[in-house]
This record gives C-alpha cells, sequence and structure tokens, in this order.
C-alpha cells in the first residue's frame, strides 16, 4: 500500500477510453462499478464536448459479484450495437474486473457473433499500466486489428500515394494542446507540399485504418502515444517514422530535415525530383516565427541565466528543457518528468541541458525540489503551479495533466513556428518582468544563494513583531514573500527567533553585501 | 418506454445504467464538516483519479484525507494488509494527529474481502485512535449515499444517553422545585407542567450540513421551543451526539436511510419521520412534524412560510408553468420535485438512483398532496434509471430544463435543452427557510442566462 492523494497519471482504463473515444463511430463498454464512467465528465467538462461521450458501463453490482457478468456484458455489447450502430466496440476492463478475473476475451468472442461492429478487448493490465502507456497499447492494438482484418480480407492497400504523404499519429482527446497542434502541424506539412494521408486517433474512422500503409511516412509528434503504432507500422509495412517532437525552433529544423531525407528516398524515383526545405527553415526561422528574434531582443537578455526548473511528460519537459537551455539561455537547474517507464530517453536527451535530473512521480518530492532550488520560474503541470502559488514562484502550464483553463478556446499550440511565438510569450510572462526586476534589487536582491528550509512546509517557528508586519507591508506585493523568506532566512542564521524592522535591514544589508 | 404523464405517482424500475459519482466523494463534503477527522480511502487508482478529478482545487489546500492505494503485492496477497495499513495510520497520526481515522472501503476491498471492520478494532486499541470503517463502494451504493454509510458507522460511536437522561431530570426537578418552595401549592403544580412540556425529551438530528445551515434549522425549531440536543455529525468527532432509548431523532436528508435504520435499530431511538427541510413548505412540514411528536402547538409557521413565497416571486413568475425532468444521480430529487412543483412546474420524471419507500415516506405523501394541491401532473418516478433511454425519452419531452450530471449537461445544451448540473444541488445549501432562494437560484440561472441568448438564433449547436 501507498499513501497519495494525487497522481500525475491516471488509471490504464483512462487510456484506453481517450484513444476509443477519440476515433469517430467507437463506442467504449467500460467493465466496472457504478461511479466509474467519471471520463465522461472529463471530457464534456474538459473538452467542452458537444457529443455524448460514446462510453458506457456494464455495471459491476453485488449480482456480478456473485454470480458472474454471465449475459450482462454480451447483452450490454449487443444493445449498444443496436442503438449506436458503431463500426468498433472496445470493451475495457477497469481494476475491478481485472480482479474478478472474468474471461472477458470469451464475452467478446460472443458478442461479436451477433452484432454487426467490430469487438475487442483492450489489451490492458490495470496494475501494470499507468494511463499513458495505456493509451499507446490501445491505439496500437486498434490499428493492427484492422490492419490484419485487411490483409485477410485482400483490400490492404499498400500502394504508396502520388505525392508525399504522411500520417500524424498520436492526436488524441484530453491531450495538452493536442487541436491546436494538430492544426499547426498540419499547416507546416502543407507548407512543405507534403499530403496528410491520416491522423489517428482524433477524429478518424477505423474504416479507413487500411489506408495508413499508403503515406510515405509516420510523423509522432509525442513519445508517450503513438510510437508502438509507428514501431508496428514499419516492422509490418517498412513505413519509416519521425519521432522528433517539432517544439522550438531548433527541434522543427530536426523533424523538418529528417522529414526531408525520407521523402527524398522515394521522390527521385516516383517524381524526378528532391526536396530540399533549407530555405524554407531559414525564412521560417529568421522572419516568420518572431522566437529567434525574441531570444535576440534585449527583452530575452534579461532572462540570462535565471534559474528555472521544469517538470512535465517526457515529450514537453525534454522540448522545454531545451527550449530554455539553448533558445534562451535560461538556467534550468532541474528537469524532470514523472514518465517513470520513459526515464532512459529523457536523460539521454537532457542530460547536457540542466544541472539535476529528477524522474519520480510523486509531487511531493517535486515541491520539495522547488523549495530547495528556488527558481524563479517554474514550467511544469497544474501541480506545479499550485506549489508555485505556496512559495510564490510564478509557473507557465506546459503539460498534463491539467484543468480547464489549459483547454483554451483561441489559437494555442505548443509544436510548429507558430508554437515557438506561444511558448516565447508563455516563458516571458512567467518570469517578473524586468521593472520588478530592478525594485528586486532595491528591497533586497534576488538570487537566493543558499536554502531557507529543505522542504516545502516552512515551518513558523519565527515571530513577527507588529511594527516589522507593518514594515513588511509596505513592501509591494511581488516582492513580498521573497523578502519575507529572505529576512527570515537571515534570522534563522543567527538564531534569532522574534523578527523586528532591525532584524529585516540587518537581513537587507546583509545580503545585498 | 411511454412518455405519457399519468395521474398517480408510478414507480419504474430501469436497468441501472446511469451516470453517478461513486460514493467515496463524500469525503469531499465530510472531512470539512468534522473538523477532527482524517480519511483514509482505501483503492486503488481508479479511485484516486476519481477523487482528484471531482474534487479539483480542493486537492491542493492539503486536505485531511488521502488514498491507501492497493498495488499488485496487496491484491495477490502477498503483503500483510494489517500491517499495511498499520504503517499508514502510524504516518498519519504522526502528520496529523485526528482524533478519528475513518477508512472508506471500496469496491477493490470489497471484492478481495479484506475485512476492515475485523482490522479495525485491533488497530484502534493498538494505535489509540478510534478508527471508523464505513464501506462507500460503487458496487452497492451512489454519490450521496457514501454519507448515509459513514454516519451510519458512526452512529455506533455516539455516547448512551439512557442512564444520563434520568439523572439529570432528576437533579433538574429536584432543584427546580427547590428553587420554587416559596410559592402557593397552585402555582408550582402549573411551573411543573410547563416544564414538562419545556423538559421534551432529546432531539438529535442526523445529516452533515455546512455549521450555518445546521444552526439555522436548530434556531428555526427553538423558536418553537424544542431544542436540538444535538448533531450526527458534530462538528468534531469528539462531539458526537448521545443516543438511547429515549432520544428521537430526524433526518434533514433524503439519503439517510440506513443511518436512519441504524438509529432505530441498533441504538433504540424514535425516529421522526417527516418531509425534508428543503424548500420553504419542506421545512414548514419538517417542524410541524416534529412539533407533532413533542406535543407542541406550532407558533407562526404559516406567516414564516408565506413569508419566504413572498419574497421569492421573481423567481416564481420565471419558472411557473415550465418544465423539468430530474436523470437522477443524488437521491434529493424527490425532495427537490416536490418543491419545484409546489413553485408552479411540471415534473415529466424523477430519475432516482435508490429509493426508499419506507424511509422517505412522508416525502412522498407529500409529494402527492402537493401534485393534487397545484392541479398538476403526478411525476413518474424512475429507480435505477437508463440515461439512454432517458435522453430519447427528453428528445420527445423537449423539457425546459434537465436536471443532471455533468456528463451530459453539455451535450444537452448543444442540442438546446436547458440543463443545470445535479450535483450542485448536493454542495449549495438548500436547507431551511433561509436557503429556499439558494434553490431557485440554481434552478432559475439556465433559464435566465438563456433568456439573454435567446435571441442570437444559436440554440441547436450540432451538426445534424
Amino acid at each position: 500500500m501507498k499513501l497519495a492523494y494525487w497522481m500525475y497519471a491516471g488509471p490504464a482504463h483512462i487510456g484506453t477510453l481517450r484513444v476509443a473515444s477519440s476515433f469517430k463511430n467507437v463506442h467504449a463498454i467500460m467493465h466496472a462499478p457504478l461511479g466509474d464512467d467519471y471520463f465522461n465528465v472529463m471530457r464534456s467538462m474538459l473538452e467542452r464536448e458537444r457529443d455524448f461521450t460514446p462510453v458506457t458501463a456494464s455495471i459491476v453490482d453485488r449480482h456480478v459479484l456473485a454470480r458472474g457478468s454471465q449475459e450482462k456484458v454480451v447483452d450490454n455489447i449487443t444493445r449498444k450495437d443496436k442503438q449506436e450502430r458503431p463500426d468498433l466496440i472496445v470493451l475495457t476492463p477497469t481494476c475491478t474486473s481485472s480482479i474478478l478475473q472474468e474471461d472477458l476475451q470469451n464475452f467478446v468472442d460472443r458478442a461479436s457473433m451477433s452484432s454487426d461492429s467490430d469487438v475487442i478487448l483492450a489489451d490492458v493490465n490495470h496494475y501494470r499500466v499507468n494511463e499513458l502507456q495505456a493509451a499507446d497499447r490501445t491505439l496500437e492494438q486498434v490499428v493492427r486489428y484492422y490492419l490484419e482484418k485487411a490483409r485477410r480480407q485482400g483490400n490492404l492497400n499498400i500502394s504508396l500515394t502520388n505525392k508525399p504523404s504522411a500520417n500524424i499519429i498520436g492526436i488524441f482527446t484530453l491531450g495538452f494542446h493536442n487541436q491546436h497542434d494538430c492544426r499547426e502541424l498540419k499547416r507546416l506539412l502543407q507548407d512543405l507540399g507534403i499530403i496528410i494521408n491520416q491522423i489517428i486517433p482524433e477524429g478518424g474512422f477505423v474504416e479507413n485504418l487500411h489506408e495508413l500503409p499508403k503515406a510515405w511516412f509516420n510523423l509522432v509528434p509525442y513519445r508517450e502515444v503513438g510510437l508502438m503504432t509507428a514501431l508496428y507500422l514499419e516492422k509490418e509495412f517498412g513505413m519509416p517514422y519521425i519521432s522528433t517532437t517539432p517544439m522550438g525552433v531548433v527541434d522543427i529544423a530536426n523533424c523538418i530535415r529528417q522529414i526531408q531525407k525520407q521523402i527524398n528516398i522515394w521522390s527521385p524515383i516516383l517524381l524526378e525530383k528532391k526536396f530540399d526545405f533549407e530555405l524554407y527553415i531559414d525564412e521560417q526561422t529568421r522572419f516568420i516565427s518572431q522566437a529567434a528574434w525574441f531570444s535576440r531582443s534585449i527583452d530575452c537578455q534579461n532572462l540570462t541565466g535565471k534559474k528555472a526548473v521544469v517538470f512535465g511528460d517526457a515529450t514537453h519537459a525534454a522540448s522545454i528543457t531545451k527550449i530554455l537551455a539553448c533558445e534562451m539561455g535560461i538556467r534550468v537547474s532541474c528537469t524532470g518528468t514523472y514518465c517513470k517507464h520513459d526515464e532512459e530517453w529523457f536523460r539521454e536527451q537532457v542530460q547536457n541541458f540542466c544541472d539535476e535530473i529528477l524522474i519520480t512521480d510523486d509531487h511531493t518530492e517535486v515541491g520539495d525540489m522547488i523549495a530547495r532550488v528556488e527558481p524563479s520560474a517554474i514550467f511544469g503541470t497544474q501541480m506545479e503551479r499550485h506549489i508555485g502559488k505556496r512559495l510564490d514562484i510564478p509557473c507557465g502550464v506546459i503539460s498534463s495533466p491539467v484543468h480547464i483553463q489549459n483547454f483554451p478556446l483561441g489559437y494555442r499550440p505548443f509544436l510548429g513556428y507558430e508554437g515557438t511565438n506561444q511558448i516565447a510569450d508563455l516563458v516571458y510572462n512567467s518570469f517578473t518582468l524586468g521593472m520588478e526586476d530592478h525594485l528586486l534589487e532595491i528591497f533586497g536582491g534576488h538570487d537566493t544563494k543558499e536554502v531557507i528550509t529543505k522542504s516545502l512546509s516552512i515551518d513558523t517557528d519565527l515571530i513577527w513583531n507588529a511594527e516589522s508586519q507593518l514594515e513588511l507591508k509596505k513592501i509591494p506585493g511581488f516582492v513580498r514573500g521573497k523578502i519575507k523568506r529572505n529576512t527570515e532566512k537571515f534570522a534563522r542564521q543567527h538564531n534569532i527567533t522574534k523578527i523586528t524592522v532591525e532584524v529585516m535591514y540587518a537581513a537587507k544589508e546583509h545580503l545585498s553585501a | 418506454m411511454s412518455t405519457k404523464i399519468s395521474e398517480t405517482l408510478t414507480f419504474e424500475c430501469e436497468t441501472g445504467n446511469y451516470h453517478t459519482f461513486c460514493p467515496i466523494s463524500c469525503v469531499a463534503w465530510l472531512y470539512q464538516k468534522i473538523e477532527d477527522s482524517f480519511f483514509l480511502v482505501i483503492g486503488t487508482k481508479t479511485c484516486g483519479y476519481f477523487l482528484q478529478n471531482a474534487l479539483g482545487v480542493m486537492i491542493f489546500a492539503e486536505p485531511r484525507y488521502a488514498m491507501a492505494e492497493l498495488e499488485e503485492g496487496d491484491i495477490s496477497a502477498q503483503l500483510n494488509d494489517y500491517e499495511e495499513l498499520k504503517r499508514l495510520c502510524i504516518q498519519i497520526k504522526k502528520a496529523r494527529n485526528p482524533s478519528v481515522i475513518i477508512w472508506i472501503g471500496t469496491c477493490t476491498t470489497e471484492i478481495i474481502k479484506m475485512d476492515l471492520e475485523g482490522m479495525a478494532p485491533k488497530l484502534e486499541t493498538e494505535i489509540e485512535i478510534p478508527i471508523i470503517v464505513a464501506r462507500a463502494n460503487g458496487l452497492d451504493y451512489a454519490f450521496t449515499q457514501g454519507e448515509d454509510t459513514v454516519l451510519a458507522a458512526m452512529a455506533h460511536r455516539c455516547p448512551e444517553q439512557k442512564k444520563k437522561i434520568e439523572k439529570t431530570q432528576k437533579i433538574d426537578n429536584k432543584s427546580i422545585q427547590e428553587l420554587f418552595t416559596f410559592l402557593p401549592l397552585k402555582i408550582k403544580e402549573k411551573m411543573n407542567k410547563s416544564l414538562i412540556l419545556k423538559n421534551q425529551l432529546p432531539l438529535v438530528l442526523f445529516g452533515s450540513l455546512p455549521s450555518t445551515v445546521a444552526s439555522q434549522l436548530s434556531l428555526e425549531l427553538k423558536r418553537q421551543s424544542i431544542n436540538v440536543s444535538g448533531w450526527l455529525p458534530a462538528q468534531r468527532y469528539t462531539d458526537l451526539p448521545t443516543l438511547g432509548e429515549k432520544v428521537y431523532v430526524c433526518g434533514v436528508n433524503p439519503f439517510l436511510s440506513r443511518t436512519a435504520t441504524t438509529l432505530m435499530r441498533r441504538r433504540k431511538c424514535k425516529l421522526i419521520g417527516a418531509p425534508f427541510p428543503i424548500g420553504p413548505d419542506g421545512t414548514r412540514a419538517w417542524i410541524e412534524k416534529i412539533c407533532l411528536v413533542f406535543n407542541i402547538e406550532t407558533q407562526g409557521l404559516e406567516e414564516r412560510e408565506q413569508q419566504v413565497w413572498e419574497s421569492l416571486k421573481n423567481y416564481l413568475n420565471l419558472i411557473r408553468g415550465k418544465s423539468v425532468f430530474f436523470m437522477g444521480d443524488n437521491l434529493l430529487e424527490i425532495s427537490l420535485a416536490r418543491f419545484l412543483i409546489r413553485c408552479g412546474m411540471i415534473v415529466y420524471e424523477i430519475g432516482i438512483p435508490y429509493m426508499d419507500k419506507r424511509y422517505q415516506a412522508a416525502e412522498l405523501t407529500f409529494l402527492q398532496e402537493t401534485c393534487k394541491k397545484m392541479c398538476l401532473p403526478m411525476p413518474r418516478i424512475v429507480e435505477k434509471p437508463d440515461n439512454y433511454n432517458q435522453i430519447q425519452r427528453m428528445r420527445e419531452l423537449q423539457p425546459d430544463l434537465a436536471i443532471t450530471g455533468m456528463a451530459h449537461a453539455n451535450p444537452l445544451e448543444a442540442r438546446g435543452i436547458n440543463t443545470k448540473w445535479s450535483v450542485e444541488f448536493t454542495f449549495a445549501q438548500i436547507h431551511g427557510f433561509t436557503n429556499a432562494k439558494d434553490v431557485l437560484e440554481l434552478v432559475t440561472r439556465p433559464l435566465r442566462r438563456n433568456n439573454n441568448l435567446e435571441n442570437l438564433g444559436w440554440t441547436n449547436l450540432i451538426k445534424l
């Protein structure tokens, strides 16, 4: 048992449901007790979905415990088949069903005989994988199912499209800014003269999956979901894939160069020409995207050497770390991810761009690390935003898990050239602005070099007398926390328990000395 | 699947394929209500994920609850449950030092048959903190019934009253009589009579309400010279009310049937079956019923109710004649429907997860009377509803308002049906005379909002 009250990645079935409900006309049926259909609330509220979430539960209750599901699951599947006429029904196990050890595969086999829809059982183990791993696995499973079906039926189409084309794999519901990223990627590929063959799973039809191999290559923008599918397609059909996340000016260029390399394998033969994107990259980098210019501008100068902490999923944490370190000259004191299963890749990506790497899914560890490092800004998930609030450190949200405010209506991609602009704004606005910076200097300096306490929970054994409290109130709000901390740190170092105005001034002198 | 509206109260039961919150959500309001408690939910990541998302920002405020997350080793019994729970509870004791730890059993602990009730007393003596076990799981219960399981378990922990009453009563009577020895005999007798009247048997109210609402209700009863001797739950675990054979108990919420049963059967209390104090009509009926039991004539209650209706006029004008459809997920539905019918609304259907006809008897009768009085058709009551069928019925009936869970609210709005999230009724203050306005504020919000948007021509926002 583990004492916990917050987690970064959800349980496995959430991942399966996210993939299933992203496809069009696919229905998921959970084998779960009453109340486990909370996914519907999340999708309806966070994504502000207009349509009913295509997820229902085959309810596990006392009777099921006593006698087993028997006909119930099969009935629920066939009933849904009649009601909604979906192309595919995905039976989704939950933590409950994995302990019940019912033969769900048997239900699936029986149900598929009597229904027009295809029926599959999501192959995920609740106790072994988390939300993201399950999503990755489910997507691969669905793709594999339909490609094998097509092969059996002999309507597999593996001839390449006339023009260079790509599949985008891994855009799905409740993903962090996925919708905007998708639009930006479409634009990028269009600019390069590449046709989009298919985007999966978001908005895709399973009946079209057999046409996946027609694309020249696969683009997997996020590490968490889609890699398994890309690997399968590579192994079965020899389709190359590109998994460099086009986030930040440098990596977008990397990604585009890899695309160029891939399509130049076939295009001299099929189209009798070679593609060269260098001009496009240069034009976009220097004049269309504002991020490169921003990094040269004097605004960004003020950020030089400022300390930041990054935490999030592997894709976003790694990309943002690289952007901060290489493209903006910010010092990344610590970067980390909760994707423990992808630790090796993550370490390799960021090891030269930060002082310290933290791999954990325990938010208290992250909180304590932030309290210890005392960065000028945090880039993390919703949890880090709250840690920042408590410590009075600004935070930009760069990764799931997120709240509704991170499903903006406006266009906010993180990928592509427009993404670089968005990220530049986010980073710049997160750090205290130039003028505030000067005020900080006046009131006692900013870059605190030592540690106050080593944990997030700062104990309050110090007493502020009335005058010093009054004095503290006079200091502008946005620097007050810092002054308070500096003074308390000074007091602790000098074994002072009662803080007077004199102590405050002494602390200020001590720090500026 | 008939969509006709019947003349008498009809009860139906559907498939139980409906959306509701898991009953473990009760920790959200109970940990706030019982200030010195700590709630430990013994379950899996699924439970944790639900809590963390359903409770939103509360998570970040160092709540007094946590998950004991079961891992593969716990499921396959490679780890010793008792030792594991002991380790966690000692950790909790060190960090928070609560007066009580409440274990919330979940579906998983049911399925693997973890003997929480057996382990708790042993651990309790070992770590010297009371441990209460409540099985608030999705296999057996829906949403607010979670509170019911916790309070039913807590009822066992209330101190015994029997002896204490007799003793104090004796002393009271004696000392008061001594005080008045100088008075003539006739007056003394009169005094005694009134003393008996005022010296009513103890009344304990059960149901968790925000403390302001609880004191409002206590005050309403005080006006009728009825003293509330305690609440289950109290603000602190250490202040639990005393219970016993002579104690009267009365519920304030419609989902507390297990608690009521426990109080009657195990603690020998006398249950006052009354409609629930939701809406001015409900509040009045509730007070009247309590007064009736204590043989007290109510004073100024009718005027008080009238006053409240007066103050609601603007809202009533907005909803009179409008129709409403309860999809059902929190068991407040019967009382709310009854209040809305009294407000002049037409209720097509009352979906409800579970219908205890005995515990809610007075409320059901009151609902019927209200329909007759208002000359409105009786709604159909659908137990264990099927959301899919309900949406088909709604498509036909086109109600002016659907009271529904969050899973369906946005999709229904996109189809031009006004909705109100049912969860808000659970968290808002809706009890007593004072809060009737809040209920209507909630009910009318979508109508008021949509009045503003009506002429813009974008009611239907889905592609057909």
